[in-house]
């Protein structure tokens, strides 16, 4: 059996009046990316504040590792590393002497300390940036040394708020593979995401919330099977047969079809126990035999933006007004 | 060079394995280390942005020309008679009014990210604080000295020679040290620097001025004497006074001493109840 890293009970925050964490059950085992995903303001980095110690519970437990996080909070600080939504480090010191002040006061002596640093400074790319104030530093090199602060030590488990947002592409890979040695390692990752791409990426399983409450939880397979089935995507070569493979579709799978904006593109659901893929290609062929010319095609499984929208009736990505 | 130069390449994957590999944990360190640490923390917080000096030179400079060429013909015969009475009282002022930067400086860095982690840390708790309040010594203690410096280049001249004008500035700083709790409480307890300083002056322009810094209290209406001589600064006043004097008043010592223990103790519990809380 799976070692438990979290598990909460009717956890609760309650900030005025407005229940930000509201009686959320959690059980993340151990060894693995555990994405928990939800729009802005469904409690996310609350739930990860209070795990952190950060924040005392206004009603029910938590525990780490089977520590409590308010009775036994040292335990838990012992075993943790939290990389904020906003960076963790100080700005107006150095690359390095934030990860030597860090590295003493968990312990190290002074050379140890700096040797620490300076090994992994060069494990991010950050040594040529070293003696800079953090202040300077890009989005991508600023959350990379907020990372290697969190593994000076190598945590048991690593709270990862939102690493990603407001990053370009190529810090965001980099931010991933990071993610995915960590975890190769050994350590627990709770990863909190608005990204639907990211916790599919990244976690085993992940956990849905909104409004502070669980609504899903599942491997990202799980989830998208919840919503029940996949979809086939064709390009055709001419823009002018898509009335007459609209129709094909429609009647071949028996489900609505989505004209897109490219007028020569198409997307239906694929509805079906198991053998969506010979449906599909059963419509493929009626396509073929009916003259209509297929550039492209592609099946693929509901995207986790199609899993949130049948989970909360809303996409997950309008929801920034209301946080 | 600009800020959004990416320096260095993408972290590879093998070097990043090698650094995680399992090092033993070293065994957590002592509240002392720890609170070392952190004031190693504000010095190089200082070696950052040395201007913040500016307030313990060019102020208490300010301070001891100021009241000494303005009051002393007037209120001593002259200036120099004046510095005489005066210098130990501006030093306590002037280190005393600095006291209050710790709360502003606290406020401005619980809300960085950065305290998020600190307070993640298996470490002893009040070390955060205790660190700044480290740094905020050797500020004092420049403060002081420039104070001294001063005043001797101007023709003061303390009886107690150099043991005297040595234990006077410890007194000073033991004061100032648990004095600082105050600044940290309200440092955790206001929601902007600006209240912070508002409330800091509040206390401070009273306490300072309604003592007897600037002049014999039994020169003042009745009333005023009691408000005068109850206060903590004219206490701390007189102590320093009779170290550098080279005439201790044991009684009045033992009491900066003692009221000193009990601001730590109240304001320093306030603090770091506060502190779990944020």
């Amino acid at each position: 059996m799976p070692e438990v890293a979290i598990r909460t009970s009717g956890l609760v925050k309650v900030f005025g009046d407005t229940r930000a964490v509201d009686g959320l059950d959690l059980s993340v085992p151990a060894g693995a990316v555990y994405g928990v995903l939800g729009p802005n303001g469904a409690g996310k980095t609350t739930a990860v504040r209070m795990l952190a110690t950060l924040l005392r519970p206004d009603g029910g437990e938590a525990t780490v590792f089977g520590h409590d996080v308010v009775r036994e909070a040292d335990a838990v600080r012992s075993r943790v590393s939290l990389t904020g939504q906003y960076a963790s480090v100080d700005e107006e010191m150095t690359g390095s002497e934030n990860l030597i002040l860090l590295a003493r006061l968990l312990g190290h002596r002074k050379p140890a300390a700096r040797d620490r640093a300076a090994q992994l400074l060069e494990a991010f790319g950050l040594t040529e940036a070293a003696g800079r104030q953090v202040k300077t530093y890009s989005g991508g090199m600023r959350r990379r040394i907020d990372i290697a602060a969190s593994i000076l030590n190598t945590p048991d488990l690593l709270f990862l708020d939102e690493p990603t947002t407001g990053l370009d592409p190529r810090s965001r890979n980099q931010v991933w593979d990071i993610v995915r040695v960590v975890v190769a390692h050994g350590t627990t990752v709770l990863l909190t995401t608005q990204y639907l791409e990211e916790a599919d990426r990244l976690a085993q399983r992940i956990a849905v919330i909104d409004h502070g409450r669980l609504i899903a939880e599942g491997t990202p397979g799980e989830l998208k099977s919840s919503v029940g089935s996949g979809s086939i995507h064709v390009r055709l070569r001419d823009a002018a047969t898509r009335p007459e493979a609209e129709r094909v579709l429609a009647e071949a799978l028996n489900t609505p079809v989505y004209l897109e904006a490219d007028p020569v593109a198409l997307t239906a659901r694929v509805t079906g126990a198991g053998d969506e893929a010979e449906q599909a290609a059963r419509a493929l062929a009626r396509l073929a035999s009916a003259g209509i010319v297929v550039d492209d095609f592609s099946l693929g499984q509901p995207s986790l933006d199609e899993v949130f929208l049948a989970l909360t009736d809303r996409p997950a990505t309008t929801e920034e007004a209301a946080a | 060079m600009t800020a959004t130069t990416e320096a260095g390449t993408a972290p590879a994957t093998d070097t990043l394995a090698a650094v995680l590999a399992p090092t033993t944990r070293p065994p957590r360190p002592s509240a002392w280390s720890a609170s070392m640490t952190f004031g190693w923390r504000a010095m190089l917080k200082i070696k950052h942005v040395p201007e913040q000096l500016f307030d313990v030179t060019a102020f208490p400079i300010m301070m001891t020309l100021m009241f000494t060429y303005l009051f002393g013909g007037a209120l001593a015969g002259s200036p120099t008679e004046y510095l005489q009475f005066v210098l130990p009282g501006i030093m306590v002022t002037s280190v005393v009014m600095i006291t209050m930067y710790t709360g502003v400086e606290v406020n401005k860095d619980i809300e960085k990210g950065v305290f998020d982690r600190f307070r993640t840390l298996p470490i002893w708790r009040p070390s955060t604080m205790v660190g700044y309040l480290l740094g905020d010594m050797l500020r004092y203690l420049m403060a002081s000295t420039v104070i001294l410096l001063v005043g001797l280049v101007m023709g003061f001249r303390p009886q107690g020679g150099v043991v005297g004008a040595v234990g006077a500035i410890a007194l000073l700083l033991v004061f100032s040290f648990a004095f600082s709790w105050v600044w940290t409480m309200f440092g955790l307890l206001m929601r902007s620097e600006k209240s912070v300083m508002g409330v800091s002056m509040l206390v401070l322009m009273p306490l300072t001025f309604l003592s007897n810094v600037y002049v014999d209290p039994s020169t003042m209406p009745g009333w005023l004497q009691a408000f005068v001589n109850a206060s903590p600064i004219s206490r701390l006043v007189s102590s320093v006074r009779s170290l550098m004097a080279g005439t201790p008043d044991a009684g009045e010592i033992t009491w900066v001493l003692v009221s000193s223990a009990v601001l730590v103790v109240v304001f320093g519990t306030l603090t770091m109840r506060l502190y779990n809380r944020k």
